[in-house]
């Protein structure tokens, strides 16, 4: 009996997506754009699932709909609506069609199953959407990622054999291979015998980034040339001597410049004023 | 048996591995490379790495031997041409190659040589110095 | 979750197997489009292992798998041998332990190059050892 009632909803059709628009637009959770399409075609699909599938939310028919919830809630996160506005998408969907319900259906024991069962099937659908939204919004996080850490490592030639490489933001170790890779292949490149690693933009050094830094210094002398870093500011000379972190083995320099002026010393060269 | 060939120029020995080594051929190379130390009174010897692709830690500890062995045999080994994927996995492997002398290009690697020759046993790094 | 598209098997017996095996890891790798560096991991960790397997496991059988966890594509290598297995599994683990002449590094050294390492071994019947280095791992 249920079955009937929620499957002829199917016949209540248009009223049920007005009902639904009106809804979604009061609660200001639409930008009026493409969702209209959508929703006309995810009312369809679901109209068409409760009809067929005997309210078996295994069918055939529930996997279309799945399919679409999926697409429309990870655009959605990728496009950057709120969780809230996500939700709700569904919610006033349940709204609506309660609304619908109670009109066509003047027994009360009936129409609360009939409820039930709808609730039943769209909380999972709203659980559906959460979880496609966050990872449409993980998507987002991750390209950000692969772009942060691609901008983030340039290597410089600051002279003829030396090249730099100033560093910004925490040095995980999936950073490190890439400042690594970088700036071997730059050394490489350029036939550079002097590599200077700047760690002013690098918010706080421990155990773990001082290890990765020790790393990148023993691969370029692996490539044979030498690894001077620089911006090394109190607080961190400081935290690493608490942490009893050994970079005895390291050049180390306070400023670019003056990892610089060492550079210039190893390679023999001298600056001077023009008289 | 398959031979990593050992070039003589004046003072230096010059290898250039050109295959991938497996542990048999390494160890073969050691042992030639030192003969022929002895047999031509070598200063030097430049190995030249930049076609070998992968390092393990029994190539890594050959390279080694070779350079320690050289030593005293009063001859200096400079290792050339490493990939700069082989230095991150041999890094990572936690080898660090200690004692082995690395430079980034054969005549960069020649360079050090001579450097090193010429100032006897002081310990310095040389560095680029093709400016003069 | 991790599905296998691509397999084949290799019996090493001898020294001379290595290289070829190599080749065939650093092939499936290349076709992933995985980075140099990631491959160069990839090849010396195996070479550290199949090594492990000729002097200690008496040679065995390396199974080279492509496969994928849905999120990434990778190669699985997994070195088969039917030796002595080893006694003591955490003090193999240990930087810079070791029975035969290496230097101490291959279990752990060789664990830091993958993305998943898992080893299984039983006095007497032998030691299987499974690696993973995922193309973006």
């Amino acid at each position: 009996m249920q079955n009937n009632i929620l499957g002829s909803l199917k016949e209540h059709e248009n009223k049920l997506l007005a009902t639904w628009s009106q809804l979604l637009i009061e609660n200001g959770s639409t930008d009026g754009t493409t969702e209209e399409e959508e929703s006309k075609e995810f009312t369809a699909l679901l109209l068409n699932a409760l009809q067929h599938s005997n309210g078996n939310s295994d069918s055939e028919e529930f996997e279309k709909v799945h399919d679409l919830l999926i697409g429309i809630s990870s655009s959605r996160g990728r496009r950057g609506f709120s969780p809230r506005e996500n939700a709700q998408y569904l919610i006033t969907f349940k709204e609506a069609a309660s609304k619908i319900l109670s009109d066509i259906e003047p027994d009360a024991a009936t129409l609360y199953h009939a409820n039930l069962q709808l609730s039943t099937i769209l909380d999972n659908m709203t659980i559906l959407t959460f979880e496609s939204y966050m990872r449409g919004r993980e998507d987002v996080i991750s390209r950000q990622i692969d772009e942060i850490s691609e901008i983030s490592t340039p290597v410089i030639r600051v002279w003829d054999g030396v090249v730099a490489l100033p560093i910004i933001g925490t040095l995980d170790s999936s950073r490190t291979q890439v400042v690594m890779e970088n700036l071997l292949q730059q050394i490489v490149d350029t036939g550079s015998s002097i590599a200077i690693l700047d760690i002013s933009g690098v918010p706080a050094v421990d155990s773990l980034v001082a290890q990765h830094l020790i790393k990148t210094v023993s691969a370029t002398r692996l490539m044979g040339a030498e690894c001077i870093i620089s911006g090394i500011r109190p607080e961190i000379a400081q935290t690493v001597v608490h942490l009893g972190i050994d970079l005895t083995g390291i050049i180390t320099k306070a400023s670019l410049a003056s990892a610089l002026q060492t550079a210039f010393d190893m390679l023999q060269l001298t600056v001077v004023k023009r008289k | 048996m398959e031979r990593i060939p050992i070039l003589k120029m004046g003072d230096f020995l010059l290898v250039t591995i050109q295959v991938d080594l497996y542990d048999q051929l390494a160890e073969n190379l050691e042992s030639d490379l030192i003969n022929t130390i002895n047999k031509h009174s070598s200063k030097g010897v430049l190995i030249d790495i930049s076609a070998v692709s992968i390092i393990d830690s029994f190539m890594g500890r050959i390279l080694g031997n070779i350079a320690v062995m050289s030593k005293i045999m009063d001859a200096q080994t400079v290792v050339v041409g490493m990939q700069p994927a082989v230095a991150i996995t041999l890094v990572e492997l936690g080898l660090s190659l200690n004692g082995v002398i690395s430079a980034l290009n054969v005549e960069k690697g020649m360079d050090l040589l001579r450097a090193k020759m010429y100032n006897g046993d002081k310990e310095e790094q040389v560095y680029d110095d093709d400016e003069q | 979750m991790t599905t296998t598209n691509n397999k084949e098997e290799l019996l090493i017996i001898k020294e001379q197997d290595v290289v070829p095996l190599r080749n065939r890891v650093k092939d499936y790798g290349v076709k992933l489009g995985m980075s140099i560096l990631n491959q160069t991991k990839l090849i010396t960790a195996t070479s550290e292992l199949v090594r492990n397997l000729l002097k200690y496991g008496g040679g065995g059988k390396v199974i080279i798998e492509s496969v994928s966890n849905g999120r990434d594509n990778g190669v699985r290598v997994t070195f088969i041998d039917k030796g002595p297995g080893i006694k003591d599994i955490a003090l193999a683990m240990q930087d810079g332990y070791s029975t035969g002449k290496s230097l101490g590094l291959g279990l752990p050294g060789t664990k830091r190059l993958v993305n998943e390492f898992d080893i299984q071994t039983e006095l007497g019947s032998g030691t299987t050892v499974t690696i993973i280095k995922w193309k973006n791992g």
